[in-house]
C-alpha cells in the first residue's frame, strides 16, 4: 500500500490538486515569496524542495521531471538558472513558512512561503558531517608526509606532524629532566 | 418519524443559548514592539517574527 500523502488534500479531485500545486510551485518560484493560506503552504513546501533539489542535479532526466511541473519556459530556466546554484551548499529546508494571521472576509489563516537566502558558509553541524571531517584529518595525519597525498591535507598534516614533534620533545626534555632530578 | 410534540420554550432555547461562549483570542507580546501578536506568528504591527522583518509596513 502506498504511504499517503502528508497533508490535507486540495481542490476536488487529484488533477485539480496537481494543477494547483503546480501552480503555486510556479509562483514561488516566480516570485521568491508568496502569500496563500497556511495549508497549501504546508502541502506546496515538499514539493518546491523536491523541486530545487532536482534543479540541483540539473541532469537531462532531473530536467524533464522538473520540466513536468514548471511548464512556464521562464520560470523554468530561473530556478535552474539562478535558483538552484544559490543552493549549492545547502543541505535541504530551501523554503520558509511564515504564518500571518486570519485573512480578512472568510478569517482562513495565512502563511508567507518564501525561498530562503543563500548560505554563507558551508555549517558542518550534523553529527556524520562532523565525524567524516576527523576522520579526514586522522588520515591525513595518518599519510604523515608522503607525496601522494593531496598539497593542501600534506600541509596540515605536516602542521600535525610538527605539532607532534614538539609535544613529544618537550616530554622527553621532561622526562630527561626528571631523570636528572633523581641522580 | 419521530417529531417533537411541543413547541420549545423561549426560556428552553435560551438556557441552551446561554452555553455558546467565545472564549478571548490567545495572544503573545511581541518581542520587538510588544503588542499582542498571534503566537508562532509574524506581528501585524511591526511585521517581524524571530527577529526577522516579513511583512513590510
Amino acid at each position: 500500500m502506498p504511504t499517503p500523502t502528508k497533508g490535507p488534500r486540495l481542490g476536488g479531485s487529484p488533477a485539480h490538486e496537481r494543477l494547483m500545486l503546480a501552480n503555486l510551485a510556479t509562483s514561488l518560484f516566480k516570485h521568491g515569496r508568496i502569500t496563500t493560506t497556511e495549508t497549501k503552504a504546508k502541502r506546496l513546501r515538499p514539493l518546491a524542495e523536491r523541486l530545487v533539489t532536482f534543479a540541483k542535479r540539473d541532469d537531462l532526466a532531473a530536467r524533464r521531471r522538473v520540466r513536468r511541473v514548471i511548464r512556464e519556459k521562464d520560470t523554468f530556466v530561473e530556478l535552474f538558472e539562478t535558483i538552484a546554484p544559490r543552493y549549492t551548499n545547502r543541505p535541504g529546508g530551501y523554503t520558509r513558512i511564515v504564518k500571518v494571521g486570519p485573512r480578512k472576509g472568510d478569517a482562513a489563516p495565512m502563511a508567507i512561503i518564501e525561498l530562503v537566502e543563500e548560505l554563507e558558509v558551508a555549517a558542518v553541524n550534523t553529527k556524520t558531517e562532523k565525524r567524516k571531517a576527523a576522520k579526514a584529518d586522522v588520515v591525513a595525519a595518518l599519510a604523515g608526509d608522503t607525496d601522494d597525498a593531496p598539497a593542501a591535507k600534506a600541509a596540515v598534516a605536516a602542521d600535525e606532524a610538527e605539532v607532534t614533534d614538539a609535544e613529544t620533545a618537550a616530554e622527553v626534555e621532561a622526562i630527561e629532566a626528571e631523570a636528572d632530578e633523581k641522580k | 418519524m419521530a417529531v417533537p410534540k411541543r413547541k420549545m420554550s423561549r426560556s428552553n432555547t435560551r438556557s441552551r443559548r446561554a452555553q455558546w461562549k467565545v472564549s478571548a483570542v490567545a495572544t503573545v507580546a511581541c518581542p520587538q514592539c510588544k503588542s499582542p501578536k498571534l503566537p508562532h506568528g509574524a506581528c501585524t504591527v511591526c511585521g517581524t517574527y524571530n527577529g526577522r522583518q516579513v511583512i513590510a509596513v
